[in-house]
């Protein structure tokens, strides 16, 4: 079974943040508070299912499905 | 008297841009054009009456490794103290309802050895989250002073100014770095030291990281830093990456002693509850749909009343001037030529200052980041980005600084599109032409008892620009294969009340440069205009008149007065200049009238209207005070039928034809300096005035 990632959440559902695929994409993430270890939650979607709204250290993060699908949690 | 340099530094939605408004006022220079934070903005603040402070706002970064061109600046000034921005004191403005965030760009900055001031702000925003700081903790784990602000009101300013006093009197610095690279790499850290003479251990790390973008230094120096990193086998990823997950590690120590947070984890702010309708799948859209359709209705219904006013006003004052000045070159010159051109202009301040009151409520609420993320998916098609929304709306009020701000895409591709497909956007220099045109051609009725009929005019003329930006941007998407990956990742802000001393600075800008920039330009246009049409080559003007008079001995002094102004009209320089082009512009149903109009307008089209308006007003020789150029462009008989010059026909096909041309020497500048070539605006104008040219003709033809 293929690793789990942030894009595989459902609205409402908790997770913690294990590892990046892509360290390019990480270190911006990583500065925007998107730490391993760190809870988030999908707290949205827009219209179209894409972009995803995470709530990560207490504010809400926009990003597109390709990059939260970077981001495996457990 | 001393000036010290001070830098406002924070995280975007921190409240930097208030706490900036607070400190300057009015003394404030935000460059030529209005529009969103893109360029540093500079201000003066009297700390005392011996040291007058420059203020310099910096674009907001979430980190000093920038992501994008406008956050580059940043760095590029923190980073090189022979800098001539480099502040004495940098207030980094942090957002106390987001400390753990806010906190990681704060260390960094004190990293740098910058005398920094922390400035917590919206402790009332953290207060209603059940957070409260502990300032005096935060000021004694920190090693540098922390002052609560409120950046709205005001309050916690005279403490500000005593801190800024006492650290650029007397630098306080924290004892050591927050984060040492030194304790992991050594002997890196010390060649680069030794290498460049330096004697901070984190600015050499940013020489080492950074170097190709730091323009301070020179391609020997850059090259002597590539040598260093593969001396040592330094992967400059993995530390940056090690370093940002040991300040946070840090920074979560610090704050759990000195914040407490009792807000219940899972309970929906009220934010994200608005944000469950705003980017609901039907009625995301449709509340940006009935907002953007609001917009159109102001600037045609709302702003009616004020034109009417402004425009029966110019007409007075024109009939006064005529009226009481003695008959002679000068004062036609006055009212003919400047009156008339000017006047054509001021017409329009009502509905730019509607404009930009609203696009700015945007901003200022937060809307805009929804409405960002709710396009994203869709603008990804078109080769855009979800970032490309700002400069496409903003190009709505102006092209020049929705150029600019495309520097906040951080993708190359995605940024080059948006800046090629911006002036398709009808800009507020179009609106003057497309009222006058819609005026004249479309009736003022209502439909479905609420809109307005013209309003549903203009908002078609603007969903055609956007539809057209799209179309561009699909087809330049297939010629610009890149293998750069194109990314979004925002913060969504909570939603704010508008601050309306921001809008009303917005709007004030805004209508200072139209009138002030676009009207001198106009003005000058204006006057050589009128000597062009007043004065012919030779005695043509005379020997026209006289023709006229020979060939009409019965006509009544009305008409007489009519037909010899129209003839030498066309005697005239001007006249000569408009049948020059006459063959070129034919098919597309204009005469050699409107022709002179688009030769005036060819740098910048805003000078169409004041155009019209003087050509017909010299055009006509009888009495005619009091007359707006609405009127005279109604008046106007085609020579050719007898009937109405202004046909739906001809009307539509310069409508079309103004939407689609790049007739704007400032975008073109714009284009060129945002991408350093001269490829990019030789492209841009190609495109769109073929495009401009072909539309109008179609629509000439079709509705002819």
């Amino acid at each position: 079974m293929s690793k789990r990632s942030v894009a595989d959440l459902k609205i409402g559902e908790r997770a913690t943040i294990q590892s990046f695929e892509n360290q390019v994409m990480s270190l911006k993430l990583l500065e925007m508070g998107c730490l391993p270890g760190a809870e988030v939650c999908l707290c949205g979607k827009a219209p179209l299912g894409d972009p995803i709204c995470l709530d990560v250290s207490g504010y809400c993060l926009a990003l597109r499905k390709s990059e939260a699908a970077t981001i495996f949690v457990d | 008297m001393s000036s010290p340099v001070i830098a406002l530094v924070g995280n975007p939605n921190a409240g930097k841009s208030s706490l900036f408004n607070q400190l300057t006022g009015l003394r404030q220079k935000t460059g030529n054009f209005p529009g969103v934070t893109v360029d540093k903005k500079f201000g003066t603040w009297s700390i005392d009456s011996q040291t007058v402070a420059t203020v310099v706002d910096l674009p907001g970064v979430y980190s000093i490794y920038p992501k994008s061109l406008d956050e580059q600046l940043v760095t590029d000034i923190l980073a090189n103290p022979d800098h001539a921005d480099y502040p004495d004191v940098a207030i980094v403005v942090v957002d106390a309802s987001n400390l753990h965030r806010n906190l990681l760009l704060f260390t960094q900055v004190a990293d740098l050895r910058v005398p920094v001031i922390l400035a917590l702000n919206m402790l009332d925003v953290a207060h209603k989250q059940a957070k409260e700081v502990n300032a005096v903790k935060l000021a004694m784990r920190l090693g540098v002073p922390v002052v609560r602000i409120n950046a709205r009101t005001g309050e916690g300013l005279d403490t500000l100014k005593k801190a800024v006093t006492s650290q650029i009197e007397e630098p306080t610095l924290p004892g050591k770095l927050f984060f040492d690279p030194a304790d992991e790499a050594p002997d890196l850290i010390g060649d680069t030291k030794q290498q460049y003479g330096l004697d901070n251990n984190y600015l050499a790390l940013q020489y080492l990281i950074q170097h190709d973008g730091f323009t301070f230094l020179n391609r020997q120096q850059q090259i002597g830093l590539d040598a260093i990193i593969d001396k040592h086998q330094f992967n400059e990823q993995t530390f940056q990456a090690g370093e940002t997950i040991t300040r946070y590690k840090r920074i979560a120590a610090i704050v759990a002693e000195t914040m407490t947070n009792q807000r219940p984890i899972g309970q929906p702010t009220w934010s994200q509850k608005l944000d469950r309708v705003l980017l609901h799948p039907i009625w995301g859209y449709a509340i940006f749909g009935f907002i953007l359709l609001l917009i159109f209705q102001a600037i045609f219904a709302w702003a009616q009343p004020f034109m009417d006013a402004i425009d029966t006003g110019v007409a007075w004052l024109n009939g006064q001037l005529k009226e009481s000045m003695p008959a002679g070159p000068l004062t036609d010159l006055l009212t003919d030529g400047v009156l008339a051109g000017v006047g054509g202009i001021l017409v329009f301040i009502p509905q730019i200052a509607f404009l930009f009151l609203l696009v700015s409520l945007l901003e200022e609420s937060g809307y805009m980041s929804r409405v960002m993320v709710i396009m994203d998916r869709i603008m990804r098609k078109f080769g855009l980005n979800g970032r490309s929304v700002v400069p496409l709306i903003s190009g709505v009020a102006c092209a020049v600084p929705a150029i600019m701000a495309t520097r906040s895409i951080g993708t190359r591709r995605d940024r080059l599109i948006t800046i090629l497909v911006t002036p398709l956007m009808s800009c507020s220099a179009r609106l003057p032409i497309y009222t006058i045109l819609i005026a004249l051609v479309v009736p003022s009725q209502r439909v479905l008892g609420l809109f307005n009929l013209q309003g549903l005019a203009l908002m078609g003329l603007y969903l055609l620009g956007l539809a057209s930006a799209l179309l561009a941007a699909y087809i330049l998407k297939l010629f610009l294969r890149t293998k750069e990956r194109s990314f979004f990742i925002m913060e969504l802000p909570t939603f704010k009340l508008p601050r309306w001393n921001h809008v009303g600075l917005t709007v004030w800008e805004s209508v200072r440069s139209f009138v002030w920039e676009a009207g001198r330009v106009i003005l000058a246009i204006s006057i050589i205009l009128w000597v062009l049409a007043s004065y012919g080559p030779g005695d043509a003007m005379e020997q026209a008149e006289a023709r006229v008079r020979q060939q009409n001995p019965t006509l009544a002094t009305d008409q007489l007065q009519n037909q010899i102004a129209s003839e030498r009209l066309e005697a005239s320089y001007a006249g000569v200049f408009g049948h020059v082009i006459e063959p070129t512009i034919r098919p597309l149903g204009y005469d050699w009238k409107i022709g002179i109009a688009l030769l005036s307008s060819f740098a910048a089209r805003e000078v169409f209207v004041g155009t019209m308006a003087t050509i017909y007003s010299i055009g006509n020789g009888a009495d005619d005070e009091g007359v707006t150029v609405r009127e005279r462009l109604l008046q106007e008989r085609n020579p050719n039928t007898g009937g109405p010059m202004y046909t739906p026909a001809l009307a539509w096909s310069l409508l079309i034809f103004y939407v689609f041309a790049m007739m704007c020497m400032s975008t073109l500048a714009a284009t060129k300096r945002e991408t350093k070539s001269w490829k990019w605006p030789g492209i841009q104008l190609l495109y769109m005035m073929s495009l401009a040219y072909l539309a109008a003709f179609a629509t000439y033809q079709f509705l002819k």
